[in-house]
């Protein structure tokens, strides 16, 4: 069902019908036009240009490894590294939890479950955009909503957007915050278990407890590592919000630098594009390395029927 | 649906009677009083954001209800004027780019998801990993040598940049979408045109487009929602204060303001999020659909 167990079972079957390639290609002309002009050319002179030094102006001056180099001893790219990766190990299993949650009360059966489901979705809409990411800069402010809903509580509230120990908490929040999307795929995924294994499992008198464990959880488990990968990825490339949250300077103290708003600044805040195409390269790598880990360590956690 | 929970078991008859009040209406009671606890909980930045955006900018840091007694409406005209254009000019300028991402991604996408559901060519695996695997790459790898690419062309401060890759099929989730949604349409459908001599644009053209409405309405839904709400590709190719569309327009605000009319941001924000609300609830069924069959975003 979905893209990521496509990839897992490409190459499995054969074909033996006869080509049409004419057709075929003339109907991907735009596509693969596409995918070489505007994705694999452009990688490859990213790769070239993450060997250069190169500011637009003049043309590209090829340093070697000295980018490389640069990143080792760059601090800001590792506090960088520190906040995106603590934001996606935070944030996601939150994110997939409240969603699966909320998938699994919704599917046994409520009134209203399709208002319900439009309401819990709506955030995951918006969540990304500029507007909310005003607002979530303005609810957590000094004097914003949540300060004054912890007043009313008699609880001292403080400047969460501008407080370093706090202001990345800020960003987990609007990502958990958008788990509707998530949640409609585990709705899917709920509906294609048979009632009749809990039936089943009811008549050996197993509780709801144990039916959800030795149930729906490990036929659940393909839609989770879907939900895992997708998630993953998306919120390594999370931008907007700690770009409006910051003002573009992924502080305070840098604590809200995702490595996409400091790849940001190094090329088009100081069109510094050869260190600029290092780190992409180097994004690239480490989003590659997760999402192999994640199809490896698939094998020891998700069950597959076929 | 079915509703496995409440259906009583043949064997567990004498607890079942005891406790079928509260199976029957205190659980569903219960659960529904935690479960709109819960969208309200969610919702309720949003519906604070509309209040505030309704009162003097005084205020709006001293509430934390939703309820407004005097709706406050020059907040809507203060920030439809507060930029060199009208509010207007910058949302239209995001509609032209919204319905040129459409159209885009309706061509081109449908065109590649033919070739993929239902015709047979060298490599066809191999080029359905890489659409795939382009699914997962991050735009930021793309994105500087694409900056130096359309700055040659002089595509800078055009649309150009934004819309043209959509009619390359860039965005692979809409082909793997439609893919999906051909191969559940008949064969039968191809094959009759075929024997009546009908050519591949013939079929597809004829036979299947008018069959896909479905997901060429998910595909529109979903490029309008994401086209509206990008704001890092925009922030990278516009710079010209002219072209700026809505989310642009909204941050040279909020920098230019630093703080002071936040009635007037909160506006023009209610402003820029309203096209979305009425998109998902028109258009919820496509979307909802979309998403469970491929997973969204």
């Amino acid at each position: 069902m979905s893209a990521v167990n496509e990839l897992r079972t490409i190459g499995s079957a054969r074909t033996t019908q006869k080509r049409q390639n004419k057709a075929a290609f003339a109907f991907l002309l735009p596509w693969l036009i596409g995918l070489f002009g505007i994705t694999i050319g452009p990688m490859a002179v990213s790769l070239y240009l993450s060997f250069t030094d190169y500011n637009l102006l003049q043309s590209p001056d090829f340093i070697g490894l000295h980018n490389f180099h640069r990143m080792l001893a760059d601090e800001r790219l590792h506090k960088s590294l520190e906040v995106t990766f603590t934001y996606v190990v935070v944030s996601v299993p939150l994110q997939l939890g409240l969603a699966l949650l909320l998938a699994y009360v919704l599917d046994k059966g409520v009134r209203g479950l399709s208002l319900y489901r439009s309401v819990f979705y709506l955030p995951s809409l918006i969540g990304g955009s500029f507007a909310v990411a005003v607002l979530w800069r303005n609810m957590f402010g000094t004097n914003g909503l949540i300060n004054q809903v912890l007043g009313a509580l008699g609880i001292q509230g403080q400047g969460w957007i501008s407080e370093p120990n706090t202001a990345l908490g800020t960003l987990i929040i609007l990502n958990a915050w958008t788990f509707g999307s998530p949640m409609v795929i585990f709705l899917a995924g709920l509906r294609q278990i048979p009632t009749s294994l809990y039936e089943a499992a009811s008549v050996d008198g197993a509780g709801k407890a144990r039916q959800f464990f030795s149930i729906t959880l490990p036929l659940l488990t393909p839609i989770i590592f879907f939900n895992l990968v997708l998630q993953i990825i998306h919120a390594f490339q999370s931008f907007t919000q700690a770009f409006v949250v910051s003002g573009g300077s992924g502080g305070p103290a840098d604590s809200t630098l995702f490595y996409s708003l400091y790849l940001y600044q190094r090329g088009f805040g100081n069109f510094d594009m050869g260190y600029a195409s290092a780190l992409a390269w180097f994004l690239l790598l480490i989003v590659g390395a997760l999402t192999a880990l994640n199809f490896w360590f698939a094998k020891f956690w998700v069950f597959y029927d076929d | 649906m079915t509703d496995s929970a409440v259906i009583p078991l043949p064997h567990a008859s004498p607890t079942a009677t005891r406790r079928s009040a509260y199976g029957r209406w205190v659980r569903p009671a219960l659960k529904h009083v935690v479960l709109t606890a819960c969208a309200l909980l969610m919702l309720y930045p949003l519906l604070w954001m509309v209040a505030s955006s309704l009162r003097p900018t005084s205020e709006i840091f001293k509430h934390a209800g939703i309820l407004v007694s005097k709706p406050h409406l020059s907040n809507y005209s203060n920030g439809w004027n507060a930029f060199q254009d009208p509010f207007s000019h910058y949302l239209w300028n995001s509609v032209i780019l919204v319905v040129g991402c459409i159209v885009g991604n309706l061509i081109s996408c449908s065109m590649a998801a033919y070739a993929f559901a239902r015709l047979e060519f060298w490599g066809k695996r191999g080029w359905f990993a890489i659409m795939l695997l382009t699914l997962m790459l991050p735009i930021h790898v793309i994105i500087v040598p694409q900056y130096v690419l359309f700055s040659q062309l002089g595509w800078v401060n055009t649309f150009l940049p934004l819309i043209v890759p959509k009619f390359l099929a860039v965005d692979a989730f809409f082909i793997f979408l439609m893919v999906q949604f051909i191969r559940g349409i008949p064969r039968e459908l191809d094959e009759a045109a075929q024997l009546d001599g009908a050519g591949h644009a013939r079929i597809f053209g004829r036979i299947l487009l008018p069959l896909m409405v479905p997901v060429l309405a998910t595909t529109a839904i979903f490029t309008f929602i994401w086209t509206w709400n990008d704001f890092y590709s925009q922030l990278i190719y516009l710079t010209n204060p002219d072209k700026y569309t809505t989310p642009l327009a909204l941050r040279a605000f909020v920098d230019a303001q630093s703080a002071t009319d936040w009635g007037a941001v909160f506006a023009m924000n209610v402003v820029s999020l309203a096209p979305v609300f009425v998109i998902f609830l028109v258009g919820q069924r496509f979307l909802l659909r979309g998403i469970a069959t491929t997973g969204g975003k």
